[in-house]
């Protein structure tokens, strides 16, 4: 019952959230801010995930290539795919849902025990408008090109493992990344971004504002949020997978 | 004035306020007294509307606040100033982009005209030179007089402080009824300040409503607390010994 009470409070919010802001010139400062700290801030971690898991999915590849059947250009192709159509949108999102998640919703819970969005509404400000679109926004926004970013420097992960190791050779692991390549894959990557981003915002906004309590509670809303975020995504990834390729 | 009428307020099965009435005097510093958990704090919140009444309305110069929504509600709602308990300054701003933070969001003020608000602000609660330190940086009493700035840079018609010396010193908390009075009389703002301070009461109090177990047992002025026999209120406000002294002494002086 309680699960249900809060799916309706979740989706109450997401149509208070989408509301005129108060002023479009702050609404367009706060949306850069939350660019950078949603985006900029995150593209070290992401370069450094990137292209380790791109070396990573290469040398499996390239290790479980038993079969003489199998051309070597697989490499390429292998970690093409998988870095188009899972690694980088789905893996990626899960790992920034746990940085991003955490810190929207510690944030956003500790301004609501603090007062300061009592304070916010008080003002006749509304508080959701303010404090959650402009992440939204910032989020939607950003996280196709972190997601285009990230399948890049994969991809040249998986060429420096290969390159590295002697497993295979600059053409032959050109010639696997573009061997049965669908522009829809990349349409694909950056639906699943748009929407991985929605649900890591909504969801843990939505923790962080509800939050009743201290400074324990705000620890509590902000693990809640990372891990529910990340369940969302795993159900949304199978349901976008359903309908998207199939 | 402000006017509140047969609120009555649950949460869950839990009814926290009974009928409570009460009319809150404009250019007044009305006090909101009781011990913790009688619902005073839930009233304050009734009032501004960021709990929502049960039964009953809030009036605020007659417009009923209660019944409206949106942009009419919102439009009463800048016409508010709170100070909160822990003065619920924003962490990421400087203490004057605090102050500012309802003039940029709320009107259409210069850059220019909203220095010079802040500054009055700050200057009027003596603050002014300590525009670009940051909450964090500043004292507990420091904080409450920021947050007064804040609290009137709109130019508020109502004016809510919620506990406005709630660890502070006896001094600082003198300075903070000081101008809490100061500002109420020099703005004509209906103040309404929620205290377990007896000094405050005593001190600053011109109209004083008594909540206990979720009522309002009893109203009156800043004398008749003093004078009245009333075995609830003089249980909570003479609590102590030294405290029925101090009312021995101030009933001697009023007669």
């Amino acid at each position: 019952m309680r699960r249900l009470n809060n799916i309706g409070k979740y989706f109450l919010m997401v149509r208070i959230i989408f509301s005129r802001p108060e002023k479009w010139k702050i609404f367009y400062v706060r949306i850069m801010n939350e660019i950078d700290i949603i985006g900029i801030k995150s593209l070290p971690i992401v370069a450094l995930l990137s292209v380790f898991m791109g070396g990573v999915i290469a040398l499996q590849t390239a290790a479980n290539m038993t079969s003489p059947l199998l051309p070597e250009y697989t490499i390429g192709y292998i970690t093409r795919s998988s870095t188009i159509l899972e690694f980088s949108p789905t893996i990626l999102s899960l790992i920034l849902a746990g940085k991003i998640g955490s810190n929207i919703a510690s944030e956003i819970g500790t301004m609501r025990v603090t007062e300061q969005i009592d304070a916010l509404e008080t003002m006749g400000i509304n508080s959701l408008t303010y404090l959650v679109l402009p992440k939204i926004v910032g989020a939607v926004f950003f996280f196709p090109i972190m997601i285009i970013f990230s399948i890049g420097l994969s991809l040249i992960g998986g060429w420096l493992a290969v390159i590295s190791s002697g497993l295979s050779n600059t053409e032959t692991y050109i010639f696997g990344l573009r061997s049965f390549f669908l522009m829809s894959d990349i349409w694909y990557a950056l639906i699943k971004a748009i929407v991985f981003a929605f649900v890591i915002v909504t969801l843990s906004s939505f923790y962080g504002y509800y939050t009743k309590g201290g400074a324990l509670d705000v620890g509590r809303s902000s693990t809640q949020a990372v891990v529910i975020s990340s369940v969302v995504i795993l159900i949304c990834n199978f349901f976008l997978t359903q309908m998207i390729l199939l | 004035m402000i006017e509140v009428n047969n609120v009555d307020k649950s949460f869950g099965g839990n009814q926290v306020l009974f009928d409570v009435s009460a009319k809150f005097e404009t250019g007044k510093v009305n006090m909101i007294i009781g011990q913790s958990g009688q619902g005073k704090s839930v009233l304050a919140k009734c009032i501004v509307g960021l709990h929502e009444v049960d039964n009953g309305s809030i009036l605020y110069d007659g417009r009923n606040f209660s019944e409206l929504e949106g942009f009419a509600r919102r439009d009463i709602r800048k016409e508010i100033g709170m100070l909160f308990q822990g003065s619920a300054l924003f962490d990421s701003m400087s203490v004057e982009d605090n102050v500012m933070f309802p003039l940029s969001m709320l009107t259409n003020m210069t850059k220019k005209e909203m220095q010079d608000r802040a500054d009055f602000c700050l200057d009027r609660v003596n603050l002014l030179g300590k525009n670009k330190l940051f909450p964090a940086e500043c004292s507990g009493g420091m904080q409450k007089r920021i947050a007064i700035a804040r609290a009137i840079a709109m130019k508020p018609k109502y004016l809510f402080c919620d506990e406005p010396n709630s660890g502070l010193d006896p001094k600082t908390s003198i300075v903070i009824d000081n101008l809490i009075r100061e500002i109420t009389y020099e703005f004509n703002i209906t103040t309404v300040v929620i205290t377990h301070d007896m000094n405050s009461v005593i001190e600053i109090g011109d109209n004083i409503v008594f909540i206990h177990e979720g009522r309002n047992w009893w109203s009156g002025d800043s004398n008749s607390i003093i004078t009245t026999e009333n075995p609830e209120i003089n249980g909570f406000v003479y609590a102590s010994e030294f405290m029925k002294d101090i009312k021995a002494l101030m009933q001697k002086k009023i007669q």
